[in-house]
């Protein structure tokens, strides 16, 4: 796994195309299940938005290939194979009832998709600032043209918190640990260039329509990544969808406002 | 930053360079040289230009012996590469056989960053076209092409180049292992191209040359091809003076890369990094090229400047110690003048190049990388002899 998350346990499942995913698993299996789909930095070190979720829901959190130590992410090359692996990682679950669908940023993207592909094998569907629309007065941040040193303020309130839950206390001093964290670095991002490179649009856009399920659309409305312009773009491109702000959060709402986005999904889903 | 391109772009100053680089180009052939080489870069200050095989056309047409090593397309990023089959195959034939096709993966600013490939896909889709370029000049009939990220149903490559099988392949690199490997399953050239200079590629061709013990094939130096900026004059002294500004401005100004697109997650290899092969135009290579002096970049390897004397020297240490047979000899750098170009192109040309020739006396004649034109060849100049020159209906 990516990192010690501070609570729940792993499952591991194979899916049929052959894919090994590790899955985080939170909260009491008898609450309704509840996907959740993490953005291209991967889970961190702390995952406080799932913590208190699972509170209320069985919540099940894919670690998505090229994010784990096991290989198979050159299976995946489109968005088809993103959405499919996604279905098939939940099929593979056997939640016994359809689960609530939830995603953050690039994870959002794929929960978009997965929703428009099966619309009924998902309850209710909740986009935490998803990736996957493009508008060209509003252009999302280059991710794959940032320095490191500069994702904490396009991501993070706290750049100096959000630096190390990045980085998860790496040492920078060790050669030997940079070229891991190279490595890593590479095939996360890699894998996610797949769909995010070098326009985060897949054309999610004239499939939206398929998604009936009521949905919650959350952005924080100081994100400087995706502006909060497109909380708006997807609700008016899905059928049934309404849009909480986060006053003044930023990209990881998640993680630095953990406490009130859990609340809007946990109204939104109860 | 804050500038628009269209304010710091001047065509018309570009009328004037592009004719002059040609020209430049075509000198090189008349003071002796076996090749004249262009390459494609995009969207950036240091070259204007994109595609070379225009470059390569003109030069086909007003020159007759030397080789046009257009090292070269990137095969990634045409649609569908079957063009590059296609062009390549039309320069053979305007130059009766002078081509040398290089099939560079491209620098992640051209591949990604300028032309919009996914990184992680981007190794896999060269290989991809390079398939379908060599199965479409071999091939004898038409045939279906199947791919990955290209599906064409009628694959008839025409014309088809004059050398046969096919021009001499170069594979400019980085230092990936994956290329040095693709080389030697084809037997293919690697050329190293880098500004860094013969020290620093050192350590990058020793591995090269240990790859190609390992895999078991001969040594021939003409294997491998390395670009050096050369700048000659009559003392050391004078070639600081002729070539020091101009070539201090080329690295200082003209080699800058915003480092966020030097290497996009995904480009390299998983096994490229784990070996630490990493390339002279990182980050940190940037600063340290934007602070150089003419003696770190002649203590340093960067240049190989001086008499003709010196430039000698220095080039057989670079020649023996790196291994190669082929060396990119790079004359023109920054804003230098026209003459200066002209002038360290000359003497090298007159008072090294011709004592270089012999370095290598066991591979004396492995022509295996080179280009073999047709014996009688036609030029622009030149037609059938009895073909009429004018416009009269024959009696």
């Amino acid at each position: 796994v990516t990192g010690a998350v501070t609570s729940g346990a792993t499952a591991r499942v194979t899916t049929r195309r052959g894919v090994t995913s590790d899955v985080l698993v939170l909260g009491d299996p008898a609450s309704p299940p509840l996907v959740y789909l993490h953005s291209a930095a991967g889970h961190l070190g702390s995952e406080p938005l799932l913590e208190r979720l699972a509170a209320r829901f069985h919540v099940v959190a894919p670690v998505w290939p090229g994010y784990s130590d096991h290989p198979g992410e050159e299976l995946l090359e489109d968005m088809l194979d993103f959405a499919l692996h996604g279905s098939d990682v939940v099929a593979a679950l056997s939640l016994g009832a359809a689960p609530h669908l939830v995603g953050h940023s690039m994870g959002g993207m794929i929960a978009a998709e997965m929703a428009a592909l099966s619309p009924s094998s998902y309850a209710r569907v909740v986009l935490i600032s998803p990736l996957g629309l493009w508008l060209d007065e509003h252009p999302v941040v280059d991710i794959f043209s940032l320095l490191p040193f500069e994702f904490p303020e396009y991501l993070f309130e706290d750049t100096a918190a959000g630096a190390a839950l990045l980085t998860g206390g790496f040492d920078f001093d060790d050669p030997g640990a940079i070229k891991e964290f190279l490595i890593r670095n590479s095939r996360r991002l890699g894998t996610a260039g797949k769909i995010l490179f070098p326009i985060p649009d897949r054309r999610a856009a004239k499939r939206l329509y398929r998604v009936a399920n009521p949905a919650l659309v959350v952005w924080g409305d100081a994100d400087r990544l995706v502006p909060p312009v497109y909380a708006r773009a997807w609700a008016d491109r899905l059928p049934d969808a309404r849009v909480a702000y986060v006053d003044g959060g930023r990209h990881m709402v998640p993680y630095e406002r953990a406490d009130d986005v859990a609340e809007l999904v946990t109204a939104f889903l109860t | 930053v804050g500038r628009h391109p269209h304010t710091l772009f001047d065509p018309v100053r570009a009328n004037g360079l592009y004719n002059e680089y040609m020209d430049q180009l075509e000198y090189a052939e008349a003071c002796g040289f076996d090749g004249i080489g262009v390459n494609e870069h995009h969207q950036n200050g240091y070259g204007i230009m994109p595609s070379p095989n225009i470059i390569a056309a003109g030069l086909a047409r007003r020159t007759s012996r030397a080789a046009l090593c257009v090292i070269g397309n990137s095969i990634a990023l045409y649609n569908p590469p079957i063009r590059v089959a296609e062009e390549f195959a039309m320069l053979d034939c305007i130059s009766g056989g002078r081509l040398v096709a290089g099939f560079p993966v491209g620098t992640p600013m051209d591949t990604n960053f300028c032309y919009g490939q996914i990184p992680a896909l981007t190794r896999d889709k060269y290989y991809e076209a390079h398939d379908l370029i060599m199965k479409a000049w071999a091939a004898e009939e038409p045939f279906a092409f199947d791919g990955k990220y290209n599906q064409l149903r009628y694959v008839n490559c025409w014309p088809k180049p004059v050398q046969q099988p096919h021009p001499p392949i170069y594979i400019p690199g980085g230092g990936s292992i994956e290329t040095w490997d693709f080389c030697l399953d084809h037997d293919y050239n690697y050329s190293y191209l880098s500004f860094g200079g013969y020290k620093s590629g050192k350590a990058l061709l020793d591995g090269y040359w240990d790859r190609v013990a390992a895999r078991g094939k001969d040594d021939s130096p003409y294997r491998a091809a390395f670009a050096q900026i050369i700048a000659v004059a009559d003392t050391d002294a004078e070639a600081e003076k002729l070539y020091a500004e101009h070539i201090l401005y080329f690295y200082n100004r003209c080699l800058h890369v915003y480092p966020g697109f030097a290497d996009p997650p995904g480009y390299r290899t998983i096994s490229t990094i784990r070996a630490g092969m990493l390339d002279q135009l990182r980050a940190d290579a940037q600063r340290r090229f934007a602070t150089l002096t003419w003696k770190d970049l002649i203590d340093g390897g960067f240049v190989i400047g001086g008499s003709p004397a010196t430039v000698y020297d220095r080039m057989v240490e670079m020649i023996t110690q790196l291994r190669i047979g082929h060396v990119f000899c790079l004359f023109h750098n920054g804003d230098q003048p026209d003459w200066k170009t002209r002038h360290s192109t000359k003497l090298f040309a007159d008072k090294v190049m011709p004592r270089l020739r012999a370095l290598w006396p066991e591979y004396a004649g492995d022509d295996r990388w080179w280009v073999k034109p047709l014996a009688s060849r036609v030029h622009a100049d030149e037609t059938f002899p009895d073909a009429r020159r004018d416009a009269t209906v024959p009696q």
